[in-house]
């Protein structure tokens, strides 16, 4: 009986070695709109695998560490078409990806998240910065890499408060995300004592964003419309529409610089950015992609690596015991910004430093030197534990 | 008779003693592009070497006749002849060098290559490439095990310990530890290998037999918040009885005991403290502080910051002729 069970041993710990030679497989889908949107600068706009680049690198990277783990990374691309339904999309990917990385406008986003939800898969939201997404509907199956709008916003009013340019024109496009953005900026400046001295509408009337005598007309636009403002530091722009913001630096009527929207730009990530090792890592993209890493392509890279964290500290591809461990307490990520990242586990919102860019450099990185915290310092850019509405589900 | 013999030989070896701290230290400094030579008797820079493009690792090879410095954007290691305080010529290192290890005879040189994820080695004699390994990703910290058998190298981003053969030039372990590790020393019995974890925040203490993190130094700064406590250079006396953590912008050193993996004391430097070296005599540790643009010098013994020293901008690594 005992030389039976201990042959029994002896054969399962065969067979478990014999197994070990197969690699783990960790699917990761990837799963966005087809299209790209149009910008003002035509270095701007961006490239059709804009996100998707960001997961092929770190799906590589991830392979790296894989080798000598026995994991195997593999990612699945679905763009949607105008027409095509997200959620048949999302639920195809599901079937043999324990991981979705998403780039999804908020309401798809949702209805995917709430269509996923008993199949135990963990969403990404790479993409939308919608507060909301964070607050009230916010979802336990949905982890955010994207920085929030008012993320945003405290970055950037953390340093016009400390560069001492606390009087702020602000110009709100006409489009909904302007108006939310806008919404950020003022609670930004009642938040850290900037005042907003005037809000001025800029409507969409329409039109092209690519003609060929635009800066003549431009030039006499936009000193006009901002003349006559009250006394100011910094015109702040509210244009996630790519409608007027690009237009502004340079051309206002007093000269005063430009931040928000166009000029100073709050960002997750830039093509500049070179501190912390990240310049091994932007030689990389630009390596494998053909191109400089914008802010999405950084929002999915970090996603993605966060299931490679998650599966080496764990040493399983079980999507259930990875998404538990990136849930906890111990969880971290590195991603070139100089600090661990971890996840506010009221609403899984990736806690992260934004960086101010110009688009040439990065002028600062915030949280600013003198914004305190009792829990982390990242935790005074956006809406804190004890203002959230979200209740995980 | 022989009494006085004696007293007279003790005095004449303590006047011969006393001049022996005189060493002389070789500071990269990352943005300035240059490398600076601090004479420790004086304690102060006595020239300014101009080398490539962002040096960071620097070490002397064995016979202390030339130091070698690894300029990551000019893809290559530099030999400064320590008489002439000159760069005379330059390796083969493979792209973006930035640490590199010897072996005990000084005849290999094993290169991280951050951007390739490989480690090259190099044949210092011939200075020749004899080949790559190839690693984790963003490989960067490197160390030999006392007898020589051992290459270990960390990489940033695959969280990894890599235990390289250097015979075969196989990996035969590797070994998770907390995020981005940055530097990997081995005790002098060979009994335990440190790596720091500069995002984790942690030392790891790894069984080089077993390959297992048997045990972590933890580091508290009342005051300071946690992210700020990033360990980066490790420095162990040669009795291995005390340890020396640089934990970067916590601007501070901690003091280990290396039985207890206790923190004692923490020694306030320069910031951003990166790196560090011994003199000889192993009475003082130096400090490379990259956004204060200075050394810092502790006496060993005393545990205490006697000076400081300013260099180029950025210093990064350090190394003191044997």
């Amino acid at each position: 009986m005992i030389r039976w069970l201990a042959g029994l041993i002896g054969w399962s710990l065969l067979a478990t070695q014999v197994l070990a030679a197969d690699p783990v497989m960790i699917g990761v889908g990837y799963l966005g709109l087809a299209g790209t949107r149009s910008t003002l600068s035509l270095v701007e706009q961006p490239a059709e695998n804009d996100g998707l680049a960001g997961a092929r690198l770190a799906i590589e990277d991830n392979n790296t560490t894989g080798k000598f783990l026995n994991q195997r990374f593999t990612l699945e691309e679905r763009r949607i078409r105008e027409g095509e339904d997200v959620v048949q999309a999302a639920t195809e990917l599901a079937e043999k990806n324990g991981f979705i990385i998403a780039d999804l406008p908020a309401d798809a986003l949702l209805k995917v998240s709430d269509a996923l939800r008993d199949r135990g898969t963990l969403l990404f939201n790479a993409g939308a910065i919608d507060e909301r997404l964070r607050e009230a509907d916010c979802r336990a199956n949905v982890i955010h890499t994207a920085p929030t709008r008012a993320m945003l916003a405290d970055a950037l009013g953390q340093y016009l408060v400390w560069k001492q340019w606390k009087r702020w024109l602000l110009v709100v496009g006409s489009h909904d995300e302007d108006k939310l953005f806008a919404d950020a900026l003022r609670r930004t400046a009642t938040r850290f004592g900037a005042k907003i001295v005037q809000e001025k509408i800029f409507e969409d009337k329409g039109g092209a964003r690519r003609t060929d005598s635009g800066v003549t007309l431009i030039q006499r636009q936009m000193p006009v419309f901002t003349q006559g403002a009250p006394a100011y530091d910094v015109l702040v722009a509210a244009d996630e529409s790519e409608v007027f913001g690009a237009y502004l630096p340079y051309r206002t009527w007093d000269p005063r610089p430009v931040a928000g929207s166009a000029g100073l730009v709050p960002r997750s990530w830039d093509a500049s950015q070179d501190q912390w090792g990240a310049i091994q890592m932007q030689n990389r993209f630009v390596k494998l992609n053909s191109r400089r890493m914008t802010p999405l392509d950084m929002q999915v890279w970090t996603a993605v690596r966060m299931i490679g964290e998650a599966t080496s500290r764990t040493n399983s591809g079980d999507a259930k015991k990875v998404t538990d461990f990136i849930k906890g307490p111990d969880f971290s990520v590195a991603a070139f910004k100089g600090t661990k990242l971890t996840l506010r586990d009221w609403n899984l919102q990736l806690r992260q430093p934004i960086l101010l860019v110009d688009g040439r450099m990065v002028v600062s990185v915030s949280p600013q030197e003198g914004f305190l915290h009792q829990v982390s310092e990242l935790d005074t850019l956006g809406y804190d534990r004890p203002e959230s509405k979200c209740k995980l589900k | 008779m022989s009494r006085m013999w004696r007293v007279g030989l003790l005095s004449g070896l303590a006047l011969t003693a006393a001049p022996a701290h005189a060493f002389v230290a070789y500071v990269s400094n990352e943005k300035s592009n240059t490398v600076s030579v601090i004479d420790t008797e004086s304690w102060t820079v006595t020239k300014t070497i101009k080398v490539g493009q962002r040096p960071r690792g620097i070490d002397f090879t064995r016979d202390g006749k030339f130091v070698m410095v690894a300029v990551g954007d000019d893809d290559t290691i530099q030999m400064i002849d320590a008489k002439t305080q000159a760069v005379v010529d330059s390796l083969p290192s493979g792209p973006d060098p930035e640490l590199f290890a010897q072996d005990a005879a000084g005849k290999i040189l094993y290169v991280a290559n951050e951007n390739d994820n490989t480690v090259t080695v190099i044949d210092l004699e011939k200075r020749a490439r004899l080949g790559d390994i190839q690693v984790g990703v963003e490989p960067e910290g490197m160390t030999i095990s006392p007898d020589g058998k051992i290459l270990i190298n960390t990489s940033e981003t695959t969280n990894m310990a890599h235990f390289i053969d250097t015979h075969s030039r196989q990996i035969v372990a590797n070994v998770l530890v907390d995020a981005r590790p940055r530097f990997a020393e081995f005790k002098h019995d060979s009994s335990e290998l440190w790596v720091s974890s500069e995002i984790g925040g942690t030392v790891s203490v790894i069984d080089p037999g077993k390959h297992e993190v048997i045990g972590k130094v933890n580091f508290e700064i009342p005051g300071l918040r946690k992210e700020a406590i990033q360990p980066v250079g490790i420095g162990m006396t040669k009795d291995d009885k005390t340890a020396f953590v640089a934990l970067g912008p916590a601007n501070r050193i901690a003091v280990v005991d290396v039985a207890t993996r206790k923190v004692t004391k923490y020694l306030l430097v320069g910031q951003r403290v990166w790196h560090m070296a011994f003199t000889p005599d192993e009475k003082y540790l130096l400090t490379t502080n990259g956004v204060s643009n200075d050394v810092s010098v502790i006496d060993v013994a005393a545990q205490k910051v006697i000076k400081t020293i300013q260099v180029g901008e950025l210093p990064w690594g350090i190394t003191i002729a044997p």
